[in-house]
């Protein structure tokens, strides 16, 4: 497996006349996973699709390996980004094994079928996300975690340089979500996920970008990111921040009566 | 190997149908006249059965099968295209538009050239006209499955007024009563130039829809999914509407808008080879084709001499089948 770096050069992104993303700039080095931390809304969704390169920016450049996202022709992108999103959603009756095998597509000639090296790889990647014996379980009979842990296999039968990961533990419990994180984390491939659990990204991550608004708060360490000013700033939460004996993060939130669920 | 089954059982259905019939003939005499015409040393059959079976009754058995083998196909495409179960071959305007054109041809009397080849002609007119304006009125982004999908059901609303309106306006009960056969479909207008022209026209598009069986797959998950698995999903939705307006408009231009093949037979071959469309779309056609084939045999031969226009007999036919497979969905 291989391994790229990326680089987003201050890009923005309108949806008609309203900013959603401005001025956000971010690197991922070969084989680092970086975290995407904010709000909801604050914009981390799309510039998921603009690093993915499923939207061009309105300003600014995503570079991967230094050439821009859109020199590339898409099947190219498909080879080496994969992409996992916030929601995977299908009507078509499709079971386990012929999700993760969508992965395999970009691989092969457009004409060609599947071949058995492909299934083989399928469901071995299958059985690595804990689902041995899933294969031909219908998708709409799976479970959200379930669901989850499939999209992911597919993401990973797609053999990528970069994966993008848009809350891929929203359904996961604690073990599951310990163990993805461990594994991006571990894996040579280049990570940007976002995520919503800053104990989880100060533990994992090798760098951290906040967003809020749409705009760039903060970039670095965990330990750079993390704040109690920042959170307080950013999440509306009071927030206690100490340090584990790696050096990183741990975050305890304040009793429920400070914390504004409400703005305003 | 299921391939060949299904294959041969389309190639059986095709000579058993063509011996169906107020003239008894057998499976050897079809075989008979079909070999001597194609030059094969056989023993050529009479003149009369001869006629019936290479005029009559081999024409319209073919062009059934390319009729439903194409809407099937067309039906299964769309569906993936727009993620939409309901969406059928006719969804862009085709059938609205082509009974305009056809009507307006009857109607009004508007003259290319002579007899029937007028009234294919017409609706093949209308249809492409009521896909034109579809796509201008979906406009920039006529990709994308909602807007088209409107822009399909207010230009067939539109196509449909305006053909009322030449129908009421008309006083030759004769000829509207021809319209409304040819509305709800019927394969009697068969003739080798049709099967020839359905042939060529639906053989390229099926092929064209087959080499895009991978990006249909990959629009399982949606737009975004399908690019980053490697497609250009406006380029490849814009080509598929294309491509399957295309065949559907020539094969309602000489057969009518048959209902419900396109719509329930991709649901009951979903059922049981599966979503992926490399094996679906082949599955579609060969189904498809063998359903209309019968279904045409009954709508020719169920009330001799009086004949039923197949339309009403898919919709017979086609409503249990669907509601059998919507139950064992559920
Ligand atoms: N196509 C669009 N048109 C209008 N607004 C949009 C569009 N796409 C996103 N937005 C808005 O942009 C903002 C950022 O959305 P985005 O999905 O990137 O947020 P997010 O950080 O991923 O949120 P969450 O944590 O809830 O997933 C939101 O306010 C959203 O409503
Ligand atoms: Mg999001």
């Amino acid at each position: 497996m291989t391994t790229a770096r990326l680089r987003a050069d201050q890009v923005g992104w309108n949806a008609g006349a309203v900013t959603i993303l401005a001025e956000v700039a971010l690197t991922a080095e070969p084989g680092t996973t970086v975290g995407v931390l904010g709000p909801n809304g604050s914009g981390k969704s799309s510039l998921l699709r603009l690093l993915a390169g499923l939207a061009r920016p309105h300003t600014g450049e995503v570079l991967l390996d230094d050439v821009g996202l859109s020199m590339l022709r898409q099947r190219a992108l498909a080879r080496r980004i994969a992409v996992v999103a916030q929601q995977a959603a299908t009507e078509v009756d499709l079971s386990a094994l012929e999700v993760v095998l969508l992965g395999r597509i970009p691989h092969r000639p457009r004409l060609a079928g599947e071949s058995g090296a492909d299934v083989a790889l399928a469901r071995q990647a299958l059985a690595d996300a804990g689902l041995a014996g899933f294969e031909r379980r219908r998708w709409a009979s799976l479970s959200g975690g379930e669901r989850q842990r499939v999209d992911l296999a597919r993401a990973l039968v797609q053999e990528p340089d970069l994966l993008l990961l848009d809350e891929p533990t929203n359904h996961l419990d604690i073990k599951h979500q310990l163990e993805l994180l461990h594994f991006l984390a571990s894996s040579p491939t280049t990570v940007v996920v976002t995520l919503h659990d800053l104990d989880l990204a100060a533990q994992h991550c090798d760098h951290l970008v906040l967003l809020h608004g749409g705009r760039l708060v903060a970039a670095g360490s965990p330990a750079e990111v993390l704040t109690p000013d920042r959170i307080a700033q950013v999440y509306e939460v009071r927030a206690q921040v100490d340090t584990d004996a790696d050096g990183r993060p741990r975050i305890r939130y304040g009793r429920s009566g400070s914390a504004r669920i409400v703005p305003g | 190997m299921k391939a060949a089954a299904l294959l041969f059982l389309l190639l059986l259905s095709i000579a058993a149908a063509v011996t169906v019939g107020a003239a008894d003939l057998s499976v050897v005499d079809v075989l008979r006249s079909v070999g001597a015409h194609l030059g094969l040393p056989v023993r050529a059959l009479p003149p009369l059965p001869d006629s019936i079976v290479w005029e009559l009754r081999l024409p319209r058995v073919l062009l059934a099968a390319l009729v439903g083998a194409g809407l099937a196909v067309c039906g299964a495409v769309l569906q993936a295209l727009t993620r939409n179960p309901l969406a059928d071959p006719f969804l862009l305007g085709i059938s609205s538009g082509a009974s305009t054109g056809a009507v307006a041809v009857l109607v009004l009397g508007i003259r290319i050239g002579t007899g029937p080849v007028d009234l294919a002609t017409g609706a093949f007119a209308g249809s492409v006209a009521a896909f034109a304006a579809v796509l201008a009125l979906a406009g920039r982004r006529a990709a994308e499955p909602t807007r088209i999908v409107l822009a399909g059901v207010a230009v067939s609303q539109l196509f449909s007024a305006v053909t009322s309106l030449i129908v009421i306006s008309d006083a030759h009960t004769q000829d509207t009563r021809s319209i409304t056969f040819w509305l709800l479909g019927s394969l009697t207008a068969a003739s080798w130039t049709a099967v020839t022209l359905c042939a060529a026209v639906a053989g390229a598009g099926l092929l064209v829809c087959w080499a895009a069986a991978t990006a249909l797959d990959a629009f399982a998950f949606g737009t975004d999914a399908a690019r980053s698995l490697g497609f250009s999903p406006g380029r490849t939705r814009l080509l598929l509407f294309g491509v399957t307006a295309l065949v559907a408009a020539t094969l309602v231009a000489a057969s009518g808008a048959i209902g419900f093949v396109g719509l329930t037979v991709p649901h009951a071959v979903r059922f049981v080879v599966g979503a992926r469309h490399r094996s679906l779309l082949p599955a579609c056609a060969v189904v498809g084709a063998i359903f209309l084939v019968w279904a045409d045999t009954a709508a020719r031969t169920a009330f001799a001499p009086q004949e039923l226009p197949v339309g009403v007999l898919t919709a017979l036919l086609g409503v249990p089948v669907f509601a059998l497979v919507m139950r064992r969905r559920a």
